[in-house]
């Protein structure tokens, strides 16, 4: 702050100096002038220096007010003023007039446009120009997907893809040169003759063939494309509708209306001449426009703008305009047509005339007055019934409140009582207020009354309220403990009986529980049956079964496979026995197992299978890695030996392969080593579209030789995906060939956007 | 020869009615509304046995019957099979009754197909799922077209039928060959060839040809059916055993010392000596390979399309000598002195598995021809069915007098056992069934004890060899009644063979596709398929394929904060792990399903149990 001060009483007595000056100055010559000119520009500087010390509050130089000869010859000395000058400043006439505010609008616009921004460097410019260039190739390429897609997945492509339709000769053109010789053919025609049945005729009926030639391809592709475009234009105009209809600005809607109406009674009036009968339905219904208006009050000045408007009308001659208007258009509008009476509508006039310029709910009361309307007469009463009865109830505490309230009340002013009022009017109905209006007049000191009471009341109805509240909550409450009870009550019935059922006081709550619960009762169920069960198991398995008991150690494998070895099988009894041992008896037969019993006793042939099954199952075991290495990290030496934990440390366990395919199997070794040389064989890397190796391994299971197909199933599946016929040119696929119609109609975009150039590369990738 | 009636049983002859059938191809021309043309038709004469051949007709017109029945429910079955049935009306306008190309029965159709649907396949793509959709829309097609061609396999297997109850092993070669047709009739003969020992026989796979080698050194081929010999050599070495190679013109021998190989005239075209003191050979059709079992314990297949050894492998189980092939997937079988039956392949140095089968050696092995069935027999005087489908498990034991030698199986699943100088048949219920050895079929008696055995495909004749010579002898449905012509046609020319050859040879069958499962191939290598993503991941340094983690999408007003985001993460990690604990939860739940003894079905009384 004391700098600033500080400047402006510096500022202050340099101008007194100046002004000291300027006599001294139009005295000096030329000479002295340069060394001054140059003083004081320095004084200048030091000037702005000082006052640039404070930078917020600069003080803008004075502006020159009369013309100088020193006119610096380095700058426009326009900094005396300090601000800009405005275009629409030249503009400015001494008085402001209208005419200039559009010129004005206009040059604000030109100011308010940018600049034109710089233009992208070359690399993106090109990088945009490719970018929608892809699009709206990949958009145009896009109408071959399907295409692409049926030829992708068709069984068999034969190249050149058009065919000609095989020209079918009509059988009566080939039975023409045919006559029957044979006795047979005669007959055969003979009979045919007979029964009236067509020989040499058309197979097809004439109208038959008309119908088959009716729509040919190229007509019904014609037709669909027409249908197609009174679609397109449809919805076009649904859209266009739709927007117009969202547009806000009334003045458009106005304008609209307005032409719209034009029109109607244009037609209206050629309706008149042309078809009277039409013209009377017109006519009421312009009759009933008119009711509608008259109801509205629409135009009727009553609006918060036509308010606003009578406030201002007294002194301002527009808004005066603005709601004659407003209620000329209301006499027009509910002005009868040719039909009615002229003296009434004179009458209608009239009051009109009168009614001008009235606020509205004067008229209305007037209507009401004057206007026996049976509708309104009824609407009213009712409202007074309907209030009679919404009071009765009300009205009861109200008098006996009314002694205790009555002398506080009537000390209230009145100004509260009117308010009170308001909101008592507000809580009633709409159609009450007049009623109350009119009730009014009449009875103010009952409208004391009325007001207090209603304070009271409205007391009483918050507590009623209240308790009412507390009254349904203990209901509630009474009920709820009602039905607790009833609920008690109810279960220990369940209770009683679940005993029986199931014996289990605490709920089931996990899976697991569950599931012992299940277990359970299967064991209960099962616990008879059970036994018996076991008994005929037992009874079942025969001696020959070794096979029965899976979970078995070796021990019992042992004794599994000697049961397996040592059954006594049935000896077969043959009519023809072999002529060596014909003469053996059961005695000799016995000796003779006996014998070949001691002559396989020494080599015991089970014990050498499972031992040797043993060590087959040892050598597929995966074997654990030991890398502890003896000495390192501890004592070494002979005899020494590393720790066991150290051991367990560095022992790598194999992981436990799957198990062994003859684990349940005691007679049987079966090896696990994996074939390699088949694997060469088989497929080691799934194909493109598949996941998972079975679903491979099912496409592959049906063999497609010939051994195991019959001919016609081997030739099907062999046939070639892709034949060409030699000596034919094979073309690149047209829009027309696939089923597109290239046309230059605005209706299909894609097709009519499509460079040709483009599907020809296109197809040839295809072929590709 | 003949059996003599036992004494015990009083049947009056009359009851006893033999019934061979040996199929007629039917005419279009015979009504099956003419029954007695059958019987005025001039057949065999009544023997003296009063036995007589049961008509054909009505048995006939019975399943015809039949086939229409089952046809009828069909017909709603396959509507998409109808093409327009409006363009089908011809000139007078009549309409086809049955229009559309035949209804074909379930069933039928679905004995040709080969994807197995009973798994479920893992959540596919759109691409991927119209994939499958396209294999199996072909595959039922093509099982419907194999089904409707089923229709021209017009002949049927003849059969043997005893009337209440009677035993068909009481019917001997005599009767049959009586009430049989001449033609079939000329399939019985005895050849009489004491000289020169013991007789292995083999015929060629059309059926058509036979060669026999007899311990002393005598080797024989000849074409049987009309008892033309092609040659006739004398090796002057023990023969060991005798088997054509992939047509009648190549014939290995294995002699005393080498396996030679000669022509259909007798000329000697190798001499194998790589292969020393064979003691039993097998061929494998499709894969060209020659397997031999020697003495010196070493299984070797020789491919005689190139002529080299493919592999030599050491059973390590001391002297070879049963040896038979799984016709289903060329597996060897050899039988050793140990009781185990080994499963070889010649792309394992080891076996494939060992069966423990019997307490004392393993005396004979066979496997019918689905591969289905094994049948062994050993020193313990037992006869055993094996189930080879996974299990390896006995089906059925029998104990016989004197344990069986020999053993075959036909085409269609009889089961022949050489005991001594006895040859006994079993047959099974059906084509699929295993033969049920309660009751013999057949027996027949021969002059000496059996050495060989083989049924001969595509004609119901058994071939046995044995000290005496060959015997060729009637058995009503031994074997497949149709044949494939383009495969093994018995009345081929030698153009056809030659062709025949040709093509053969282009779908030859590397030898290392031999394993247990022949439809491996069919199935991806999952192995290396798994190494392979490895090391993909390994190169790369992430797992292409692996599923992105989540990453929550930037939203507008402020939801993209630094903490909805993380709620957003945290979200979906929660619904994730969630998913795999209900998952692991579920396979809980299964396994214990599985796990719980299945008793005997609740019943409805069940709750009125305390």
């Amino acid at each position: 702050m004391t700098a600033n001060r500080l400047a402006e009483s510096l500022l202050a007595l340099s101008q007194q100096e100046e002004l000291a000056d300027l006599p001294k100055d139009y005295l000096l010559s030329e000479s002295e002038d340069e060394g001054d000119n140059d003083g004081e520009r320095k004084h200048q500087k030091l000037l702005e220096a000082i006052s640039s010390l404070d930078g917020k509050n600069r003080r803008k130089l004075a502006e020159r007010s009369e013309a100088s000869l020193k006119v610096s010859e380095f700058s426009v000395s326009s900094e005396g003023s300090g601000e800009k000058l405005v275009l629409a400043d030249l503009l400015e006439p001494v008085k402001t007039s209208s005419s200039l505010a559009t010129v004005k609008k206009q040059l604000s616009r030109v100011k308010s446009k940018k600049t034109v921004e710089l233009p992208l460097n070359k690399e993106e410019i090109e990088r945009i120009h490719r970018e929608v260039a892809f699009n709206k190739t990949a958009q145009v390429l896009s109408k071959w997907d399907p295409v692409v897609l049926k030829n992708r997945q068709a069984e068999q492509l034969v190249f050149p893809l058009e065919k000609e339709e095989p020209a079918i000769a009509p059988i009566e053109h080939v039975l023409s040169g045919w006559k029957a010789r044979t006795p047979l053919e005669q007959e055969i025609f003979n009979l045919l003759h007979k029964n009236k049945q067509p020989v040499t005729d058309p197979l097809l009926t004439p109208v038959e063939k008309a119908s088959l030639r009716a729509m040919s391809l190229e007509e019904a592709k014609m037709r669909r494309a027409e249908l197609q475009r009174a679609r397109a234009l449809q919805s076009y105009y649904e859209a266009k509708a739709r927007r117009e209809k969202k547009i806000k600005s009334k003045k458009y809607h106005k304008v609209v209306k307005k032409g719209k109406a034009k029109k109607a009674l244009k037609e209206f009036e050629q309706l008149q001449k042309v078809n009277p009968t039409v013209a009377l339905e017109e006519m009421e219904k312009i009759e009933n426009a008119r009711m509608m208006e008259r109801m509205s009050l629409k135009h009727q000045n009553s609006g918060k703008w036509a308010k606003s408007k009578a406030i201002m009308a007294k002194y301002d001659l527009e808004a005066r305009q603005a709601m004659q208007e407003q209620l000329s258009k209301n006499k027009e509008l509910t002005q009868k047509l040719q039909v009615a009476s002229e003296s009434e509508e004179e009458e209608g006039g009239t009051e009109d005339v009168e009614e001008l310029l009235v606020p509205d709910v004067v008229n209305e009361v007037q209507m009401n007055a004057d206007g026996p309307n049976p509708w309104m007469l009824r609407s009213c009463t009712s409202d007074t019934k309907e209030a009679a009865t919404q009071e009765d109830p009300e009205q009861l505490p109200e008098l006996a409140a009314h002694e205790v309230s009555a002398s506080g009340a009537e000390e209230r002013p009145v100004a509260e009582e009117e308010i009170l009022l308001r909101e008592f009017e507000e809580r009633q109905s709409l159609r009450k207020r007049s009623e109350l209006n009119q009730d009014a007049e009449p009875a103010s000191s009952q409208e004391t009354k009325d007001s207090s009471s209603q304070e009271v009341l409205s007391e009483l109805r918050a507590l009623s309220q209240k308790l009412k509240e507390k009254h349904q909550s203990r209901k509630q409450k009474a009920s709820s403990e009602g039905t607790v009870p009833q609920v008690q009550r109810e279960e220990p019935a369940p209770e009683e009986e679940e005993p029986l059922l199931l014996q289990r006081p605490e709920r089931v709550q996990t899976l697991e529980e569950l599931e012992e619960l299940g277990k359970e009762d299967c064991f209960q169920n099962k616990e008879l049956p059970r036994p018996l069960l076991e008994g005929q198991q037992s009874e079942r398995t025969p001696n020959n079964r070794p096979d029965a008991p899976k979970e078995k150690k070796e021990k019992e494998q042992l004794i599994n496979l000697q049961n397996f070895l040592t059954t006594q099988s049935p000896s077969v009894r043959s009519l023809a026995v072999p002529t060596i041992i014909e003469e053996l008896e059961d005695e000799e037969e016995r000796n003779h197992r006996q014998m070949i019993k001691e002559a396989f006793a020494g080599d015991d042939v089970i014990r050498d299978f499972l031992k040797e099954k043993r060590e087959a199952v040892e050598a597929s075991k995966p074997k654990d890695v030991d890398l502890t290495l003896p000495g390192w990290g501890e004592w070494g030496g002979v005899g020494l030996k590393p720790s066991a934990k150290k051991r367990r440390q560095f022992l790598i366990k194999a992981p436990e392969g799957p198990p062994r395919k003859d684990k349940n199997l005691p007679n049987v070794i079966i090896n696990e080593k994996r074939n390699i040389h088949a694997a060469a064989h088989q497929v080691q890397v799934l194909p493109f579209p598949f996941t998972h190796h079975w679903q491979f391994e099912r496409t592959i299971q049906t063999p497609i030789g010939s051994t195991w197909n019959t001919q016609r199933a081997f030739q099907k599946l062999t046939t070639p995906k892709v034949v060409t016929k030699p000596g034919h040119i094979i073309k690149p696929i047209k829009a027309e060939d696939v089923g597109y119609q290239s046309s230059s109609r605005s209706d299909l975009p894609v097709i009519q956007r499509n460079p040709k150039r483009i599907t020809t590369r296109h197809n040839k990738e295809e072929k590709l | 020869m003949e059996t003599a009636p036992k004494p015990g049983k009083d049947v009056p002859p009359k009851k006893d009615k033999l019934q061979t059938k040996r199929k007629k191809p039917r005419r279009y021309w015979e009504e099956e509304t003419v029954p007695t043309t059958a019987g005025a038709s001039p057949g065999p004469p009544r023997n003296k046995k009063n036995r007589e051949l049961r008509p054909q007709r009505p048995k006939n017109a019975h399943i015809l019957k039949k086939s229409r029945i089952s046809k009828k429910p069909q017909v709603p079955k396959k509507p998409r099979e109808w093409k327009n049935p409006e363009s089908q009306s011809g000139l007078s306008g009549a309409q086809d009754p049955f229009p559309g190309p035949a209804p074909v029965p379930v069933e039928v159709g679905q004995k040709f197909c080969r994807i197995d649907k009973s798994r479920k396949l893992p959540h596919s793509k759109a691409k991927t799922r119209s994939r499958l959709e396209v294999a199996e829309a072909e595959e039922e097609e093509t099982s419907i077209k194999a089904a409707r061609s089923e229709l021209l396999l017009a002949e049927e297997p003849g059969f043997l039928e005893g009337e209440d109850g009677e035993d068909t092993a009481k019917i001997c070669q005599a009767d049959i060959v009586e009430a049989v047709d001449i033609a079939s009739a000329a399939k019985h003969f005895d050849l009489n060839l004491r000289q020169f020992g013991p007789y292995r026989l083999n015929y060629s796979r059309t059926g058509r040809h036979l060669a026999f080698g007899g311990r002393r050194g005598h080797v024989a081929a000849l074409d049987w059916v009309t008892k033309k010999l092609m040659c006739e050599i004398n090796v002057m070495e023990a023969v060991r055993d005798i088997r054509f190679l992939h047509s009648e013109a190549l014939l290995a021998v294995a002699q005393n010392r080498w396996l030679h190989i000669y022509d259909n005239q007798g000329i000697e075209l190798h001499c194998i000596r790589r292969c020393d003191r064979v003691t039993r050979l097998e061929f494998l059709p499709f894969h060209f390979l020659l397997a031999t079992a020697s003495e010196t314990g070493f299984l070797t297949y020789l491919d005689v399309s190139v002529g080299k050894i493919v592999a030599a492998l050491n059973a390590r189980a001391g002297r070879l000598d049963v040896m038979s092939q799984n016709p289903y997937n060329a597996v060897i079988h050899l039988g050793h002195s140990n009781g185990t039956v080994s499963l070889w392949s010649p792309a394992m140095k080891e076996p494939l598995a060992k069966i423990l089968c019997h307490r004392g050696g393993v005396r004979a092995v066979a496997v019918d021809s689905t591969g289905t069935y094994m049948a062994t027999s050993g020193l313990d005087h037992q006869l055993k069915i094996f189930d080879l489908r996974g299990t390896y498990q006995p089906l059925s034991t029998r104990t016989l007098p004197h344990g069986a030698g020999h053993l075959a199986f036909s085409q269609r699943g009889l089961l022949v056992a050489g005991m001594g100088d006895v040859v006994n048949i079993w047959a099974g219920q059906g084509k699929a069934s295993p033969p049920s050895l309660e009751q013999p079929y057949l027996t027949h008696r021969l002059s000496g004890p059996v050495h060989g055995l083989q049924f001969c495909p595509f004609e119901d004749v058994l071939g046995v060899g044995h000290t005496g010579g060959i015997t060729s002898m009637l058995v009503p449905g031994a074997s497949e009644p149709n044949f494939d012509g383009l495969e093994s046609n018995p009345y081929r020319s030698r153009k056809q063979r030659q062709e025949w050859e040709v093509k053969a040879l282009l779908e030859k069958v590397p030898a290392e596709l031999i394993c247990l499962d022949p439809r491996a191939l069919a199935e991806v290598d999952v192995i290396s398929l798994e190494q392979g993503k490895k090391e993909q991941i390994e190169r790369l340094g992430y797992d292409p394929q692996a599923k992105a983690p989540f990453q929550p999408k930037p939203k507008q007003k402020g939801r993209s904060s630094t903490a909805s985001l993380v709620k957003r993460k945290r979200k979906v990690m929660d619904e994730e792990h969630r998913d795999k604990v209900r998952q692991s939860l579920q396979q809980q739940h299964h396994k214990e399903a599985k796990a719980k003894p299945t008793g005997a079905r609740p019943s409805a009384l069940d709750r009125f149990v305390r």
